[in-house]
C-alpha cells in the first residue's frame, strides 16, 4: 500500500470530484422540475395526468439507473441524435431522480394537515392561495431534509456515469489504478473523497433540518 | 427493429438470468446475517466495537456500490484478495446490503416494547428465548417492509456487477448487443424486464407485509 500515488494524484481526484457534484448538482435540478411537475400531475384531478404520473414513477423507480442511461444513450442515437454524454448523463440522473422526488413532495403534500387547507377554504381563500401561502411553504420545509437524503443518493450513484465516459469521480479512479497499476491507492483515493463529500453534504443536512426545526427526533 | 435476435440468444440470456438470481439471492443472504449480527453486537453497547461497526456502516452507505466493487475486485490482489468477478460481485453485495440491513435490524430492536422484554425476563426466559420467542416476531412487523425494499433497491444494483464483468443478465445483453448491433433492442428488453422484476417483487412483499402483520388490528398496521 503506497498512500503517496493517493497525494500525487490528489489534484486530478479534486478536480473530478468537482464534475462529480456538479452533474450531481444539475440531475438534482431536472429532478426537481420533473418531479415536481409528476407530483402536480399526480394530484390534479385530471385521471389521465395521474396515470401518466403513476405510470413514470414506476418505471422510473423500477428500472435500475445504469439500464435507463444506457436506454437514453442509445435510444437518441437509434433517432440520429448525437447525444452528448453530459446531456445523457444529466438527463438520466434527472429523470431517475425525478421520479423519487415526486414521492417526496408527494408525501410532504400529504403530511400537511388537510384542516388547514380546509379551514382556508372555508374562509374564502382561492386555490392558488390556499397552495401559495399554506400547502408549499410547509411541505417544501417538510421535505428539505429527504432532498438532501435524496442529493447524496444521487451523488452516490453518479458514479454509474462514468460508463457513458463522464470524467468524473469514478472514472479518474480507474484512470489512476490502469495509469499506476495500484488500484488499490487510486480506489482508497476515490472512495475517501466520495466519503468526504457526503460527510459535507450529510452535515449540511443537520444543520439544515435544526435551523427550519423539521428534524426527525433521534 | 427487431426482437428476434432475443430468441436466438436465450439460452445466454437464461443463463445470465440464473446468475443474476443467483448473485441477488446469495449476497441478499450475506447481507442479511452479517446485519444481523452487527446489530447483535451494537446491543452489547462496548463502546469500541459499536464505534468499528459505525466505521464500516458510515463507509459503506458513504461511497458507491460501484467504488467498493472495484476496490474488492481489482484492489483486492493487491492485499492478496484474489476473487473471481461473481465471486466479488456476491461480496460486494453482501457487504453493501449488510450495512443497510443492520441499520434496519437496530431500528427493529429499539421498536420492541421493552415492557414485553421485562416481562420475559420475570418469567425467568432464557436470553436466546426472549430473542427468539418475542423480539424477533415482533421486529418483524417493523422491519419486513424495510427489508423488502431493501431487497429491491439490490435486484436493481445487480446491473452494476456487468461493469466487473459479472457474466449476468445486463452483461450478457450488452455482449448480445455488441455482437448483433442491436444495442436498442437489449436496452429495452432489459428495461421490461427488471421493471416487470421490481414490480412482482414489489406485490409478493406488500402480500408478506400483510400476512406478517395479520395479528393486528387494521388501523395498527403500519399502512
Amino acid at each position: 500500500m503506497r498512500p503517496e500515488i493517493i497525494l500525487h494524484s490528489f489534484g486530478y481526484l479534486i478536480q473530478a470530484a468537482g464534475v462529480t457534484v456538479a452533474v450531481s448538482l444539475a440531475g438534482i435540478a431536472v429532478g426537481f422540475i420533473l418531479g415536481a411537475s409528476v407530483c402536480m400531475a399526480r394530484l390534479s384531478g385530471n385521471a389521465m395526468l395521474a396515470r401518466a404520473g403513476a405510470v413514470y414513477v414506476s418505471i422510473f423507480r423500477g428500472v435500475p439507473l445504469l439500464v435507463q442511461l444506457l436506454f437514453i444513450y442509445y435510444f437518441l442515437g437509434k433517432f440520429g441524435l448525437e447525444v452528448p454524454a453530459l446531456v445523457a448523463a444529466v438527463g438520466g440522473l434527472g429523470l431517475s431522480s425525478g421520479a423519487y422526488q415526486s414521492e417526496i413532495l408527494r408525501g410532504a403534500l400529504n403530511a400537511v394537515p388537510r384542516g388547514q387547507s380546509e379551514a382556508a377554504t372555508a374562509l374564502g381563500y382561492r386555490r392558488a392561495d390556499i397552495w401559495r401561502r399554506i400547502l408549499l411553504p410547509q411541505a417544501l420545509r417538510l421535505s428539505v431534509p429527504p432532498f438532501i437524503n435524496e442529493f447524496i443518493l444521487l451523488l452516490k450513484a453518479s458514479s454509474l456515469v462514468s460508463v457513458v465516459g463522464i470524467a468524473e469521480l469514478t472514472r479518474a479512479s480507474m484512470n489512476i489504478a490502469s495509469s499506476t497499476y495500484h488500484p488499490l491507492e487510486a480506489y482508497v483515493g476515490g472512495g475517501l473523497l466520495y466519503l468526504a463529500i457526503n460527510l459535507c453534504f450529510a452535515g449540511l443536512g443537520t444543520l439544515a433540518e435544526r435551523r427550519l426545526g423539521v428534524g426527525r427526533p433521534a | 427493429m427487431s426482437f428476434d435476435v432475443l430468441w436466438t440468444y436465450l439460452p445466454s440470456l437464461l443463463s445470465g438470468f440464473a446468475v443474476t438470481i443467483l448473485c441477488w439471492g446469495l449476497g441478499a443472504v450475506l447481507g442479511l446475517a452479517l446485519g444481523f449480527v452487527i446489530a447483535l453486537l451494537d446491543r452489547l453497547r462496548i463502546a469500541p466495537l459499536r464505534w468499528v461497526l459505525r466505521v464500516y456502516v458510515e463507509i459503506i452507505r458513504g461511497t458507491p456500490f460501484l467504488m467498493q466493487l472495484f476496490l474488492l475486485y481489482a484492489g483486492g490482489p493487491s492485499i492478496g484478495l484474489r476473487l473471481s468477478a461473481t465471486t466479488a460481485g456476491i461480496v460486494g453485495l453482501g457487504l453493501y446490503s449488510s450495512a443497510y440491513f443492520a441499520e434496519i435490524f437496530r431500528g427493529g430492536f429499539n421498536a420492541v416494547p421493552a415492557g414485553q422484554v421485562e416481562a420475559a425476563m420475570s418469567v425467568g426466559m432464557s436470553p436466546f428465548d426472549i430473542l427468539w420467542r418475542i423480539k424477533l416476531p415482533l421486529m418483524l412487523v417493523a422491519t419486513v417492509p424495510a427489508i423488502v425494499n431493501m431487497l429491491i433497491i439490490l435486484s436493481k444494483e445487480t446491473v452494476v456487477l456487468s461493469i466487473i464483468t459479472v457474466p449476468e443478465l445486463m452483461y450478457e445483453m450488452q455482449t448480445m448487443a455488441a455482437e448483433t448491433f442491436t444495442a436498442f433492442e437489449a436496452i429495452f428488453a432489459m428495461a421490461i424486464f427488471y421493471w416487470l422484476l421490481v414490480e412482482v417483487v414489489s406485490r409478493l412483499g406488500r402480500r408478506l407485509e400483510m400476512r406478517v402483520t395479520s395479528f393486528m388490528t387494521r388501523d395498527a398496521r403500519p399502512a
